[in-house]
């Protein structure tokens, strides 16, 4: 009984190609294996899309993840990247140990609310201080799935279970814990928005550091009822995009335009842009504190603001705070490790 | 143990130092044994330090013996009393006939004087304090001033400590200016006051070419730098933390580009011991040589990740520097009662590779083995080395290096292998030795798979079904157990007409050692056998077979290495006894000899 299903190699003639000659498909993974309709999947979509649009080769790609619902959809994307399935909110501590390896290696976290706000909380708030350079998508469903329904650390008050039973404790919001904690790029969005969703994972992929997206992603099976706070109803009911991100490739044009003020480009260190537009008048996606000021407000008012809501390019990722040498510690080679057997003999003499 | 005649106690005796924490006893009381050290005679120093950063009380004894028994032995000849707080006790530890020295700026009350004893009263506070203007240097140079005193009543050349002063402080003249004043203030107030030197003294030896001076803990670090790691994590933890001290050290020396500057490694200051896990298992993964140092608090938390290590097959290293537990237990105390742990360590079936180092020279070269071995058999290996062992100076050998040493990557295929393949399945047992090939992330898109803790078959996929599971898992139990070939083998000492046998490991060495001749001189002889990797090499059941009594002498309460070895080889539990000690003290000789007599019923 293998319950994972790869998909049939098929592919028609006239799919288009990106820049590598590959198609889409190629960077698909596995069959799903989670519930009809699971916003997951829309985000494992996104993905592919994003992945596609970059013409990233899939193989530089490590995919890594925890334990839950959201862990489990590294499988269905990119089947020709590194993946690692880790244990249960502890997949920041594997990336950071792979991107210290190799500063080469893309890396793409997928987490869930109980694996980085629960369980895994503090390996969260601490890849973000390191700015560790990681794509960080935490798939939002406010519930525990594959244990069939508890609250998780993002319930809201007051929200309902399927079985009616009323949170009462202040729930964790993702986005406010990473603009306290210094993270370079912050984005909100939802599974059922992939128009807003693609050009921020595109642009997370190209951002220099912790690049952190919350999705909200209903979970059909569990917390998709009258009651609950992140079902699809109320989040299409409640949402309020601030700010919606534009990603332009460095070998691409900027050709649309827009009313002046309303617009405002971040470029990226390779070059390509991020070109931000302003849903919301006098917002400043380049202000922390402002960001964080506005989102708390939306949040009293009862909205949830998303977009790519906050971006600072130019810190300083792990590898530029550790000053580690520009080749991948697993490239050098072993002369350059070992100082050898008269450097060896010379030390003794320094514990005499 | 029977009197000796003065003449014996030519380097051959114990003494120790009571002092204060914090107020800068350790530089003295190094000091003092590297003199010695560069006398050439054997010397061992156990500094038997509190959990505290200032103000509680604090020990360093030291053990000359020209015999080269140096293990830790609770009878001491000559004492440094210097705490009040401690005098009593410490007063109640001299041997008769032995020396007491003591501050006399105070007047000893007198119902700590002892008839037994010969009572050394030198105003060291006195004397300072009108010596040195600076507060801090009055209570500094306290410390300078007892050797100085020792150097004389030991016999240890004034020239020597001068040298050494020179080579500690190097440009910084005023510093060695002070210093040796106040080794001058203790000298002259010893010549001028007693009978210089003691029957209880020094005399130098051949001079030690060979041989440092070394903690096990740095000699862990340097092993990690030779074997060419490159990405250390850990969180800090006493006894450990000067593992990734070292470490940094060397690296900031010998891991710079020199072009730019910039770090042929990476440290990473973990949260917690659990992310220090993670960090070396994504790092191994990615193909890095990764290590964590920890002590038993942390291997606790790291046992999730050992377990996706093992099941997963990632190269990783941990090395476990052992202190007194369970929970906080005595952080600054040593013990071996992390072994089942290691062996063992993480939920559902799991066995890991774990080497056993005796002192710094082993901590060095099984540094590297522990690599090696992580990357041959994909798999987490443990370095269990003890606070004894990691934070007290030891004489070893020089180490050496063969320059025509490499890595063992074991089977890891590069793209080019990969390009030639026609597919790669992770975890297949091609060769039929229970060790699959593997690849690293972003080499070739041939080489890519899913790693995963849950449960996979050999082809990498994800399954839940029982056949799959079980194939595996058969196949890592295999695998595991094949490492008993590979492990540094069992060093074993034999002794003529010998009919028991002792069994130990790790920093219990030099106390066996010298139990094994104190037994013989009792008429009991004894074949010594150290344990130094698990799985056990055959030569381990070999001997417990040879054998009709076999002690297990081990540093922890419930025989963890008699269990392991009840449960690992065929010996009958009733060829095993157990001597333990487990008060977080260093093992002494004392503890060995009298654990085997009482098993014997001889009267000791």
């Amino acid at each position: 009984m293998t319950t994972s299903f790869p998909k049939p190699k098929v592919r028609h003639p006239g799919l288009p190609v990106n820049a590598l000659g590959l198609t889409q498909r190629d960077y698909e993974g596995a069959m799903s294996t989670l519930c009809a309709g699971c916003g997951h999947d829309s985000i494992t979509a996104a993905f592919v899309r994003a992945f596609w649009e970059l013409g990233i080769p899939p193989h530089q790609v490590a995919k890594l993840s925890g334990i839950g619902c959201s862990s489990k959809t590294p499988t269905y994307f990119l089947s020709g990247a590194h993946g690692f399935n880790a244990v249960h909110g502890r997949m920041p501590s594997i990336a950071t140990g792979a991107a210290a390896a190799n500063r080469h290696l893309i890396l793409v976290g997928v987490s869930g609310d109980g694996d980085s706000l629960s369980i895994g909380l503090g390996q969260f708030c601490h890849a973000i201080r390191r700015n560790l350079n990681i794509l960080y998508v935490l798939e939002n469903n406010g519930v525990y799935g594959l244990t069939k329904g508890q609250f998780s650390a993002s319930a809201d008050v007051g929200s309902k279970t399927k079985k009616g039973e009323v949170n009462r404790n202040q729930p964790i919001d993702p986005v406010l814990v990473a603009l306290s904690l210094g993270a370079t790029f912050v984005a909100r969005s939802f599974s059922g928005d992939k128009a807003q969703l693609v050009p921020i994972l595109k642009a997370g992929l190209m951002h220099k550091g912790f690049a952190f997206v919350d999705v909200i992603s209903p979970c059909v099976t569990f917390n998709d009822h009258e009651g609950s706070t992140k079902s699809y109803r109320y989040t299409r009911g409640h949402i309020r995009e601030v700010v919606h991100a534009d990603f332009v490739p460095v070998r691409e044009e900027i050709t649309a335009s827009y009313e002046a003020g309303t617009t405002k480009d971040v470029t990226l260190h390779d070059g390509s842009v991020i070109r931000l537009r302003k849903v919301a008048p006098d917002y400043d996606p380049t202000d922390r504190d402002a960001v964080y000021a506005y989102v708390r407000a939306c949040q009293r008012r009862g909205e949830v603001a998303t977009g790519l809501l906050y971006v600072a390019q130019d810190q300083p990722e792990m590898h530029e705070i550790e000053n580690t040498v520009d080749t991948p510690l697993v490239d050098l080679p072993f002369e350059q490790l070992c100082p050898g057997s008269a450097e060896l003999e010379r030390l003794m003499e320094e514990f005499r | 143990m029977q009197h000796r005649s003065p003449l014996d106690r030519i380097n051959d005796f114990a003494l120790k130092i009571a002092t204060v924490n914090g107020t800068g006893s350790a530089s003295a009381n190094s000091l003092l044994m590297q003199a010695i050290f560069r006398m050439g005679i054997p010397v061992s120093g156990k500094n038997i330090f509190p959990s505290n950063i200032q103000g509680l009380p604090t020990w360093y004894e030291i053990r000359v013996n020209h015999r080269g028994h140096t293990a830790r032995t609770p009878r001491f000849d000559l004492i440094v009393a210097l705490n009040n707080a401690t005098y009593r006790k410490d007063i109640a530890e001299l041997q008769p006939g032995g020396y007491l020295l003591h501050d006399s700026t105070w007047p000893l009350a007198a119902e700590l004087r002892r008839d037994d004893v010969h009572f050394l009263g030198i105003p060291l506070a006195r004397m300072c304090g009108e010596a040195f203007s600076d507060g801090r240097e009055k209570l500094l140079m306290k410390n300078i001033a007892y050797v100085g005193a020792l150097a004389a009543l030991l016999d240890i050349p004034l020239e020597l400590i001068n040298q050494l002063l020179g080579e500690q402080y190097g440009s910084k003249k005023k510093l060695i200016e002070s210093n040796y004043r106040a080794v001058r203030l203790g000298y002259d107030y010893a010549k001028q006051h007693f009978e210089c030197p003691l029957p209880l003294r020094l005399e130098p030896m051949a001079p030690p070419d060979d041989l440092i001076l070394i903690d096990g803990n740095t000699a862990t670090a340097l092993g990690c730098l030779y074997a060419g790691a490159t990405v250390g994590a850990w969180y800090p933890i006493t006894p450990a933390t000067s593992v990734m001290d070292a470490f940094r050290r060397f690296c900031e020396r010998y891991r710079k580009d020199p072009e730019t500057g910039k770090n042929r490694y990476l440290i990473v200051q973990a949260e917690d011991e659990l992310a220090a896990a993670g960090v070396v298992v994504g790092a191994g993964w990615a193909g890095a040589r990764a290590f964590t140092p920890t002590s038993g608090p942390g291997l606790s938390l790291m046992n999730e990740f050992i377990g996706l290590a093992y099941y997963a097959e990632v190269p990783s290293v941990f090395i476990i520097v052992q202190r007194t537990g369970p929970s906080t237990g005595m952080p600054t105390r040593t013990q071996q009662a992390d072994l089942l742990l290691a062996a063992y360590a993480s939920h559902g079936d799991t066995k890991h590779i774990v080497l056993l180092p005796a002192d710094p020279e082993e901590c060095f070269t099984m540094a590297v083995q522990a690599f090696d071995l992580a990357e041959r058999f994909q798999t987490p290996v443990f370095l269990l080395t003890d606070l004894d062992i990691g934070m007290n100076d030891w004489v070893c050998r020089k180490f050496r290096w063969d320059d025509a040493y490499r890595p063992d990557r074991g089977k890891m295929l590069d793209a080019e292998q990969l390009e030639k393949m026609q597919a790669f399945y992770r975890y297949l047992d091609v060769d039929g030795d229970g060790i699959p090939y593997r690849t690293r992330p972003g080499v070739h898109a041939k080489g890519a798979y899913f790693t995963r803790g849950s449960g996979h078959n050999k082809y990498g996929g994800y399954t839940e079904d029982a056949e799959e599971y079980a194939e595996v898992m058969e196949r890592l139990a295999r695998k595991v157990a094949s490492a008993a070939h590979a492990v540094p083998p069992s060093v074993i000492h034999t002794r003529e007409g010998a009919e028991i046998g002792i069994v130990a490991a790790g920093s219990s060495n030099p106390a066996v050692l010298e139990a094994v001749e104190l037994l013989a001189e009792q008429g009991i002889a004894a074949d010594y056998l150290r344990v130094r990797g698990f799985p056990f090499d055959p030569a381990v059941e070999e001997f417990l077979m040879a054998h009709e009594v076999n002690f297990v002498v081990e540093q922890n309460r419930d025989g963890q290495l008699k269990s392991l070895l009840t449960l690992e080889t065929r010996v009958p539990k009733e060829r095993l006894r157990s001597v333990r000690y487990f008060g977080g003290l260093p093992l002494s000789a004392d503890h060995v000899v009298r654990g085997v007599l009482q098993a014997l019923e001889v009267p000791a």
